[in-house]
């Protein structure tokens, strides 16, 4: 696996569970009523790749989308 | 009162307040769930319960056929008084209700008490670690979330035992008991507007007076009812469930000595650990009440009835959890619903999560060796919150 990939946490289904923060802190940020919103435009810096993929099988409400270039 | 009938058949006629369902559930759930993702029983003026997590999650996300404006399943629909918001709100009153709660519970609101609790739990350490053992839940765990919330609420924390009181009248012995459940409801209404009222002369910077001064969208304050409601909600909901929660993780680990040292050698799995423990024992399950006549996961579930959401059972549910039924501390993947799915998710996730670490954290430090005292019973609560409520430890290694 050596592409880039982009997170990206949906409005509508994230509802705040704070998982994807506690597990990468560097890509995702929550706002005053603790719902995930990516940091910057989402694009996942290589040694973090493993990390934004854990998130996202944490997160109770499948409210991260990965796309994969 | 008369007592219930002995269950013979759980598959049709299932009793969450059957003395087998509270001492292990968990192989009953498995039963009901090979039986069917959604199971009815008669008991209670019917109820259904999901026991798959698809099929939990289908009604948690079904806010249209499955409402929240009843959410204890008793031997009584009373009226439907005092509700207490968001828990009891149904869209569109939901969301507003609860965006006024979330701010003080982020997990950076939540890290400043961090501090309070490490010593409250200290204190509690204090008092028992000269003896050669104690009963974890009543000397521990039961103090820990009910001196947070009040020290949260700025009320204070000596009034502990009477909040004690009135969640034990309000969750267990209200299921049979009308008027328990309405006098407490009562009790807890005059105490908090006492407190109202003081803050209306002297404002001060704690939750309550935060909820006095928050606006809704059209600028108004809220209506003192409702700030009452909120408040005796906060108090309901935060603990005896943090309570049940950090339980049930000591039980595990003075019955597992294996994970107890491993953690004890590799601190940095505590977060997969509670996480775990959260998923595995799960204190919560929830009720809704069926509006109108719906499928979920195949099954026809009609209106009249009430709903069982056990979240734990959804925790358990082995074909989103590979080996659901064993505890495994260094869980990687664990999207597990302890704090509920959908939009009622858990207002006070993060204080709970950092509860529960800090309450394991220090007792690892000061108590490294314990096992459960097996000349004495370990007791669990009835009901819908699910957790130990005698604990007997011995402290130091079996000689
Ligand atoms: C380990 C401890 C806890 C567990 C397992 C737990 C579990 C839950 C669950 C499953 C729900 C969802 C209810 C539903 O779907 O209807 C919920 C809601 C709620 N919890 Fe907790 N809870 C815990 C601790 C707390 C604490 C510490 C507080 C606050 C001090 C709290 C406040 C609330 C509130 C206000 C709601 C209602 C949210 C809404 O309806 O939108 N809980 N909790
Ligand atoms: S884990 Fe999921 S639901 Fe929770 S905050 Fe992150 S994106 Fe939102």
């Amino acid at each position: 696996m050596s592409g880039t990939i982009k997170i990206h946490v949906d409005q509508d289904k994230c509802q705040g569970h704070a998982r994807c923060k506690a597990l990468a802190p560097k890509l995702f940020e929550l706002d005053e009523f603790g719902n995930a919103h990516e940091i910057g435009d989402g694009t996942v810096p290589a040694d973090l790749i493993e990390q934004a993929w854990l998130a996202k099988a944490n997160c109770p409400e499948v409210a991260i989308e990965i796309v994969e270039d | 009162m008369t007592e219930p009938r002995p269950v013979t058949d759980w598959i049709h006629d299932f009793d969450h307040t059957d003395p087998r369902w509270t001492e292990n559930p968990y192989p009953i759930w498995d039963e009901l769930r090979s039986a069917s993702p959604v199971v009815h029983t008669d008991r209670f003026l019917g109820v259904y319960m999901p026991t798959t997590f698809e099929a939990v999650k289908e009604i948690s996300y079904d806010t249209d056929h499955f409402s929240s404006r009843r959410i204890i399943v008793r031997n009584e629909r009373p009226e439907v008084v005092q509700p207490a918001p968001p828990i009891t709100s149904d869209p569109p009153e939901h969301k507003p209700a609860k965006r006024l709660l979330l701010p003080p519970f982020t997990p950076d609101a939540v890290r400043l008490l961090e501090p309070r609790v490490r010593a409250i739990c200290n204190e509690l350490i204090d008092d028992f670690i000269e003896d050669d053992g104690c009963d974890a839940a009543a000397q521990y765990t039961k103090h820990i979330p009910v001196r947070a919330i009040a020290h949260m609420l700025g009320i204070p924390e000596q009034d502990s035992d009477l909040f004690i009181k009135w969640i034990h009248e309000v969750l267990e012995l209200g299921i049979t008991d009308t008027a328990t459940l309405m006098r407490a409801v009562e009790e807890m209404s005059i105490y908090f507007i006492g407190h109202i009222a003081k803050r209306k002369q002297h404002p001060t910077d704690d939750l309550i007076s935060s909820l006095m001064n928050a606006r809704d969208k059209n600028g108004q304050p809220l209506s003192d009812p409702h700030v009452l409601g909120s408040l005796r909600l906060l108090l309901i909901a935060g603990i005896d469930t943090t309570w049940s929660a950090i339980g049930a993780s000591l039980w595990h680990l003075a019955k597992t000595p294996a994970d107890r040292d491993r953690l004890l050698a590799e601190p940095e799995l505590l977060p997969t650990a509670i996480e775990e423990f959260l998923r595995a024992y799960a204190p919560v399950t929830m009720a809704r009440e069926v509006m109108k006549e719906t499928v979920i996961s195949g099954c026809p579930v009609k209106p009249g009835n009430m709903v069982l959401l056990s979240f734990p059972a959804a925790n358990r549910d082995p074909s989103v959890f590979p080996d659901a039924d064993q505890v495994k501390i260094d869980r990687k993947e664990n999207p597990h619903v302890a704090f509920g799915l959908g939009i009622h998710r858990c207002v006070g996730s993060n204080l709970a999560r950092m509860e529960m670490t800090v309450a394991i954290e220090e007792w690892l430090k000061r108590v490294p060796d314990f096992r459960l005292d097996t000349s004495q019973k370990v007791k669990w609560s009835e009901g819908t919150v699910r957790g130990p409520r005698q604990l007997p430890i011995l402290f130091g290694k079996p000689s």
